[in-house]
């Protein structure tokens, strides 16, 4: 019925042709742009005439004594946020599948994923004013309870914390839909049988419940494997100050200030790479991971 | 439900809510302390005695903001910057997300090219490399750097393949039936058909379009072609965090215009509190879409 061969596909193949032709020059050439990372690289000299260094741009950093701690600092802050990016989604989808379907459950839904659509910068802006020790909202209202202000911004025993709860508040509402969503496909059968059965509402959530969305989350918990060195940089950059860098201080915060500040752009570059090879490896795995336990495809 | 069991589900019920409701407190708390600070007087606000009511209320912070000529020129950019950004990448997502919906008979090197496009969110070439290649394609100061190289927004374009594929083949057979080629059917059908996935997608474009402040802030060398979200950043984040000693950041309190950058943060805001029902509606059905699917 249908003509095969190439010049029947043509217009499919025209069809992707522009999309290709901007991610060749926007994500393949900066790919090929990252072995900057083994030059002395100079703009006005540019790819082809920058001196190449061999190894002396990594030698540096792994020299650099902010390295490690940055590291450090890096995965603490991503670890962290994954722990919490999945415990409260998975717990407020629970105790929203309690209260059944009322007016509290919708406006509690509506409300929880506001934050998630503003910018860091927007939400930075608000941190920034809550969270001042001298005014801000937050320290006022734990003054009620005789607490002392708490510079929740610039004292480096807090800062990584205020990081990761911060995160959670924003991004806790959206993720709880996928648990929502599947909280929903849970069998209402067996609800029946093990309420005839004399089981309680915490025999429940535990025997039924969770095992039914078990899957989901496994999966989100295998694909977040990927971000173990995404402390999240639009969040960091927007919070953090020299105050905080011993704690605060992140890989990619790191490489921007290294290389567009600096201008020392062959040892950003190497510090990207760095990043991006770890960060590609892991990202595989958990894919991989995910296709293995999950079926999970990306397409 | 035997009786006894009611005074401890009665005590859940009661925590639950709580919890629940003082959650979703928490979320909308901080904006309107932020909206009442923005709405009080100097003073007031200065003093710090504004909780979540306006004291004094007094709009003269707004009209400050409003007669600021760089505020104007970059909501303007950022106007420009959504529209044409979203034109771009929604035409682009549409034009690869169809032939990449065909199976590998009807399209050649199908997983290839979908390959091609997967292989960049797992790899990327660094902040750097990045910023050098566009500043090679002379896109520095030019609108354009904020919409080309993020024209092509993959998550997208996997979530409206998988839509596209979920139509039925017989639409397609009977277009071609009739004499239609791949343009025609993508555009007469397939586009028409998938509306609800497609303005799902735009709206998420949009507010990505309007959030996105750090590529504004390294491509434009100069502060007039900033877009609203780059100039927010410099003038709210950057003026109250760097460069300032511990005493001067403990101090932001006598900084008397607490109430401007509050205004700031709030007009920033508004356009997506105003899409909000819109989004709120449609994201359910995008995360749904987006989810689990071979």
């Amino acid at each position: 019925m249908l003509k095969k061969g190439f010049k029947r596909q043509l217009p499919l193949h025209l069809m992707l042709l522009p999309g290709i032709v901007l991610v060749f020059i926007y994500c393949y050439i900066p790919m090929v742009g990252g072995i900057m990372a083994f030059q002395k690289f100079i703009p006005s000299k540019g790819l082809f005439h920058s001196k190449w260094v061999g190894l002396k741009n990594f030698e540096y950093l792994f020299s650099m004594p902010d390295f490690y701690q940055v590291l450090w600092n890096t995965v603490f802050i991503a670890i962290l946020k994954i722990i919490f990016g999945l415990i409260v989604p998975i717990t407020i989808a629970i105790l929203l599948n309690e209260v059944g379907k009322s007016v509290v459950k919708r406006w509690v839904q509506t409300l929880i994923y506001l934050p998630h659509f503003l910018s860091w910068v927007i939400l930075g802006g608000v941190l920034i004013d809550i969270l001042s020790p001298s005014y801000g909202l937050l320290n006022q209202f734990l003054g009620i309870f005789s607490i002392k202000p708490i510079f929740f911004l610039g004292d480096n025993q807090w800062f990584p914390f205020t990081i990761v709860l911060s995160d959670v508040w924003k991004e806790f509402g959206f993720s709880t839909i996928v648990y929502l969503a599947a909280l929903t496909a849970v069998n209402p059968s067996l609800y029946e049988a093990a309420v005839i059965d004399g089981a309680n509402r915490w025999k429940q959530t535990w025997n039924i419940t969770i095992p039914g969305i078990l899957p989901i989350i496994v999966l989100m918990t295998t694909l977040s494997l990927g971000n173990v060195l995404n402390a999240g940089f639009d969040q960091v950059f927007n919070l953090y100050s020299p105050l905080v860098y011993e704690s605060g201080d992140i890989l990619d915060t790191l490489i921007y200030r290294i290389g567009l500040i600096d201008g020392q752009y062959g040892v950003a570059t190497a510090l990207g790479l760095f990043k991006s090879l770890i960060s590609f490896a892991l990202v595989s795995i958990s894919y991989w991971l995910a296709y293995k336990i999950a079926d999970y495809r990306i397409f | 439900m035997v009786e006894g069991k009611s005074l401890g589900l009665k005590l859940f019920r009661i925590f639950n809510y709580t919890l629940l409701i003082s959650l979703a407190v928490a979320c909308l708390v901080p904006l309107i302390h932020i909206l009442a600070v923005s709405l009080s007087s100097n003073v007031a606000a200065s003093a710090g005695i504004v909780k979540l009511w306006p004291k004094d209320l007094t709009f003269k912070s707004y009209a400050f903001v409003l007669s600021k000529g760089e505020f104007l020129l970059s909501l303007w950019i950022s106007v420009k910057r959504v529209l044409i950004g979203t034109v771009v990448s929604m035409l682009l997502t549409i034009l690869i997300a169809y032939p990449l919906s065909k199976s590998g008979r009807e399209l050649k090197f199908r997983t290839g090219y979908a390959w091609y496009f997967v292989f960049t969110i797992l790899f990327s070439g660094g902040l750097i490399p990045w910023y050098m290649t566009i500043r090679t394609t002379g896109l520095l100061d030019s609108i354009w750097a904020l919409v080309l190289p993020n024209a092509v927004p993959v998550f997208n374009v996997i979530l409206l393949l998988n839509f596209f594929r979920g139509l039925p083949k017989e639409l397609e057979e009977a277009a071609f039936v009739d004499g239609s080629g791949y343009w025609k059917t993508l555009w007469r059908i397939y586009v028409p058909l998938s509306m609800p996935s497609i303005a799902t997608i735009g709206l998420f474009t949009i507010v990505s379009h309007w959030n996105s402040w750090f590529d504004g802030l390294i491509l434009m060398n100069s502060q007039n072609n900033y877009p609203l979200s780059s100039y927010l950043q410099t003038i709210i984040v950057q003026s109250s965090l760097t460069n300032m000693s511990a005493e001067q950041l403990k101090n932001l309190a006598s900084v008397s215009d607490r109430t401007v950058k509050s205004a700031q943060i709030f007009v920033g805001a508004l356009p997506i509190l105003a899409c909000y029902p819109f989004l709120q509606k449609y994201f359910v059905k995008g995360m749904v879409l987006g989810g689990v699917k071979g």
